[in-house]
């Protein structure tokens, strides 16, 4: 464990004695930024329309700030993480192979285990960081509206989960090679389907649709975002997260068996 | 202190090294010689726990490489061909990021750090990034990190290599320096390197033991080491053709 928070403390530090975290932090915030605003505009575009046109009460009641701003933001938002994480992860294994470092961990009284936990808790700190300061959009609805606060928590819940299930798969592709820009877009293409394979569902067997539903991070994801936690989408990323960590493991061995 | 049995590395068709043996005394400096792509980097990363060999033991403090790497690995400081360097870490930071993982305790850190960068006189550049060090100085920064949980044994790949004269001249004093009661293995390809440090030479060629031999027998010869090491190697490559020979002469009918 103590081995694992120094590979861990060490990925932190990298990322940010580096441009890649300022980059990362900023292009994440700018987008954000943009959809929040873009949302909260045509929220308050509908509000006067309906306003102005003498309706009220039950019709007036559906709009409300978590339907209309904060669910779309937060899956635009996990739209960009398909695109940023491989970028915050290709490097993870990928350089140390490269620069010899892999090396010196391989050779140290280390377990494949910690250097694997130690690089996912690395990654996972820096982008819980990075979704952390997109609350500052929810904060100002707070302050200025009356959202729902359980929604808004269990729909970052999922943001957080669909992350650090996308940080996993980063870290198993960047395991695979030492070239960065293979693992960075062998992981957007994984990522990719995860996000669309639910698309042919409805128009296969009763069967696979139900896989492919199951399947489909975007699913589970809308669960959360709905204000739903439901323990068969918290199983479905917990056993994503293993999963890909299981196979990083391996194949961070294999390195020791070839 | 080290027993390598019957080592053998396959790379796929390609062996690597084939039935390698030899052994090192504690406290023994052992120079491992053999012209490039002999089979000395694949040996030592063998020895170090880096891969497995496809058949053979090794055994470190009698400790077996493949059994009990993790205690293998405690006793061994090991300086790869190139220095493994985070090039966005000081010389401070990277040094105590190395002890953190070589298992040094929490309260000694600070002192291993000090310690290491006196021996290898890097205390001047200690707030540097290490990716800015000339080449010399990232040597040295790869033997302080070799050297920083004070293992027993040290498995340096080619340490002088790419330094100019005097930086090579500082660097073998240092490793005699540090030998007293460690087990050294050194790899080189420069003759006069080894009669300088070395007790002990193993010549590898075309992946076999070509040589092993104490260094004072082979000075008590009368020949040159230059001389010793042509003949070790011309005689194990003609062995290698007359064998690729008969394997020839077999397949035909």
């Amino acid at each position: 464990m103590k081995n694992a928070l120094a590979i861990a403390a060490r990925e932190i530090r990298s990322y940010f004695v580096s441009p890649v975290a300022y980059v990362v932090l900023t292009g994440f915030l700018l987008l954000s930024g943009w959809f929040f605003f873009n949302l909260l505009a045509r929220f308050s575009y509908l509000l006067q329309i309906y306003g102005s046109m003498g309706r009220g009460g039950a019709e007036l009641e559906r709009l409300n700030l978590n339907e209309f701003v904060i669910s779309p933001l937060l899956h635009n938002l996990s739209v960009v993480l398909v695109i940023l994480i491989p970028m915050i992860t290709m490097r993870t294994f990928a350089e140390e192979k490269r620069l010899g470092t892999f090396e010196l961990l391989l050779t140290s009284p280390l377990r494949v285990g910690e250097i694997v936990a130690g690089k996912f808790l690395g990654a996972l700190v820096f982008v819980t960081l990075m979704l952390s300061l997109t609350a500052i959009y929810p904060i100002l609805l707070v302050v200025y509206g009356d959202p729902e606060m359980g929604i808004m928590l269990s729909g970052y819940l999922g943001l957080f989960l669909v992350a650090a299930s996308f940080l996993s798969i980063g870290l198993l592709t960047s395991s695979l090679t030492e070239n960065q820009i293979i693992a960075a877009v062998s992981s957007l293409v994984a990522l990719l389907l995860l996000y669309v394979i639910s698309w042919p569902a409805d128009t296969s067997t009763p069967t696979i649709g139900a896989v492919l539903h199951y399947l489909s991070v975007t699913e589970h994801f809308s669960e959360f975002v709905k204000g739903v936690i439901d323990s068969r989408a918290l199983a479905y990323f917990v056993s994503l997260i293993a999963a890909a960590l299981f196979l990083t493991h391996r194949s961070v061995e294999s390195l020791r068996w070839r | 202190m080290i027993e390598v049995r019957n080592l053998t590395k396959r790379y796929g068709d390609l062996m690597a090294i084939r039935d390698v043996s030899f052994n090192v005394a504690r406290g023994e400096i052992l120079g491992f010689l053999g012209p490039n792509g002999a089979g000395k980097t694949t040996t030592m990363r063998i020895l170090t726990g880096f891969m497995p060999a496809t058949s053979g033991t090794v055994t470190v403090d009698g400790f077996d490489v493949f059994e009990s790497s993790f205690e293998v690995r405690r006793r061994i400081g090991y300086l790869p061909e190139t220095p493994p360097l985070y090039t966005d870490m000081t010389v401070e930071s990277y040094l105590q990021f190395v002890a953190r993982i070589k298992a040094v305790p929490r309260s000694d850190i600070a002192d291993a750090v000090a310690r290491v960068s006196a021996t290898c006189g890097l205390t001047d550049v200690r707030g540097r990034l290490t990716g800015h060090l000339s080449k010399g100085y990232r040597q040295r920064v790869g033997l302080a990190q070799a050297l920083i949980h004070d293992p027993p044994v040290l498995v340096l790949d080619e340490p002088t290599i790419g330094l100019d004269p005097r930086q090579i001249i500082e660097i073998r004093k240092l490793i005699r320096e540090l030998a007293g009661n460690r087990t050294v293995i050194l790899s080189t390809h420069i003759l006069p390197e080894v009669s300088q440090i070395c007790e002990k030479v193993v010549i590898l060629a075309a992946g076999r033991i070509a040589l092993e031999e104490r260094m004072e027998n082979l000075l008590k010869q009368g020949l040159s080491l230059e001389e010793i090491f042509l003949q070790a190697i011309s005689k194990e490559e003609a062995l290698e053709e007359a064998e690729a020979q008969a394997e020839a002469g077999a397949e035909a009918p």
